[in-house]
């Protein structure tokens, strides 16, 4: 509650002309921004541009913000969605280079090789590899509900509300993507 | 008996599911489903994701990427809101005592004639302590405002405002109590003084202690224009000739 009310009155400074107070906030919320980044893109290189966008975003939407409203949420939604834009625009390149180079093999080289293979490997290797992969067939809600409820423990209703879903909703997409992520993932464990 | 179903079972793994209860007792009794989940639970431990480290140092090294690119004149400077004032932790406390002063200062000023108190000359003294502070409020007001409105650049083109900003600060939350207790007993030219008296000291108070010229004009063009200078004045005036006249001549209060 304290600290919300140091970043409002710090949003409210920047608005007022005081550029330099953006940085209170730059560096209280940046590390949690990117966890989030780094969960929807699934890479370091990802998550750190959409960190910078979402600062970017944040900066120039200031003045629609709400002072009644938690800037830490609010920036967390425009986190999520420049974390999404990257994976649909990642989506559209490699679209781009397949139809270029229909090879199947090609087209497998170039999934793979969509994001840098040392953070890959030093992540999670090849679970990490295949959640990636299935994250990426994920619709936009799937991936956003279920990076917020599975990997960053929000609550059907923060999620719900987050996304501007029913909590019905909300479950529904949590449960296709783990249905999905599980059919990926299943044969894997078998093999262990 | 009837199986859960993958929804219930990925539902309940999350804490989520509507029936838990039920959920928990079927999968007691049921080595079918206890294995199902058992295996959902394993599954659903491989999507959790390692994320990288960030030091502490890491949002300062996003600030200084970040601030290089942020546009220059995207939110044009200006002095600080009364809204952004009151929204710091200063004021918080500032309120909390004001509260507890505005309760002395009704109390003193507002129902000595309903209720008489014992002694009468401590409901007078204590008036007329009220009614001396309050103008004494209004005249180093009414200083710091002519000395704003007198001010001028150095030299270097800057004027130098430390000192009344300083006095603003001592100002602004006496200002506010005088205000809320005008408020509370609606008289509205008091609060509307008051108001416009305090919308400028928060300005001075939280602004730049140096000012360049156009600043220092924009800030004098304030004051000039609503006429808080007169204001302040012809109120502060009414405050003296009340608090000196007699009290056996006095009217009942709480209207100007």
């Amino acid at each position: 509650m304290q600290e919300e009310r140091k970043d409002a009155a710090v949003v409210a400074a920047v608005l007022s002309g005081d550029r330099e107070a953006y940085g209170e906030l730059v560096r209280r919320h940046s590390r949690t921004i990117f966890a989030l980044a780094f969960r929807v893109t699934g890479n370091e290189t990802d998550a750190e541009e959409v960190v910078q966008e979402a600062w970017m975003k944040a900066y120039r939407s200031l003045s629609r913000f709400e002072q009644r409203s938690n800037f830490g949420t609010w920036l967390y939604r425009i986190t999520m969605n420049c974390a999404l834009d990257r994976i649909e625009r990642r989506k559209q390149g490699r679209t781009v280079a397949i139809a270029e180079e229909p090879d199947p093999e090609q087209n497998e080289v170039q999934l793979v090789s969509d994001a840098p293979d040392a953070e890959r490997v030093m992540f999670s290797g090849q679970v990490g590899e295949r959640i990636q992969k299935t994250m990426e067939t994920l619709t936009r809600t799937e991936r956003a509900a279920f990076v917020m409820r599975h990997m960053e423990g929000k609550s059907i209703e923060e999620i719900a509300a987050a996304l501007g879903l029913k909590t019905g909703s909300a479950k529904n997409s949590i449960f296709r993507a783990v249905q999905k992520m599980r059919h990926a993932l299943e044969p894997m464990m078998a093999t262990r | 008996m009837n199986h859960l179903s993958e929804e219930e079972l990925t539902m309940h793994a999350y804490g989520d599911a509507e029936n838990g209860a039920r959920v928990a007792e079927h999968l007691a009794e049921c080595a079918a489903c206890a294995a199902e989940f058992a295996r959902l639970e394993k599954v659903m431990a491989m999507m959790q994701r390692p994320v990288p480290e960030r030091g502490e140092e890491y949002g300062e090294a996003v600030w200084r990427q970040v601030r290089a690119q942020l546009p220059d004149d995207e939110y044009p400077r200006r002095f600080w809101s009364l809204a952004e004032w009151l929204m710091t932790r200063r004021m918080v406390a500032a309120g909390a005592v004001a509260a507890v002063v505005l309760v002395a200062f009704l109390i003193g000023r507002y129902t000595g004639e309903k209720f008489p108190p014992q002694n009468p000359m401590t409901a007078q003294v204590k008036e007329r302590i009220v009614l001396v502070a309050v103008g004494k409020h209004l005249d180093r007001s009414q200083m710091v405002l002519v000395e704003l409105m007198h001010s001028e650049p150095e030299k270097n083109g800057k004027v130098n405002l430390a000192e009344e900003q300083e006095q603003a600060r001592d100002l602004v939350d006496a200002n506010r109590l005088y205000k809320q207790s005008a408020a509370r007993m609606g008289d509205a030219n008091v609060t509307g003084v008051l108001d416009d008296l305090e919308r400028v000291l928060v300005e001075v108070a939280n602004g730049p202690t140096e000012m360049n010229q156009a600043e220092l004009a924009r800030l004098q063009q304030e004051i000039q224009s609503q006429g808080i200078l007169l204001k302040v004045r012809v109120l502060g005036a009414k405050v003296k000739q009340e608090s000196k006249r007699p009290a056996a001549n006095k009217k009942p209060q709480g209207r100007t």
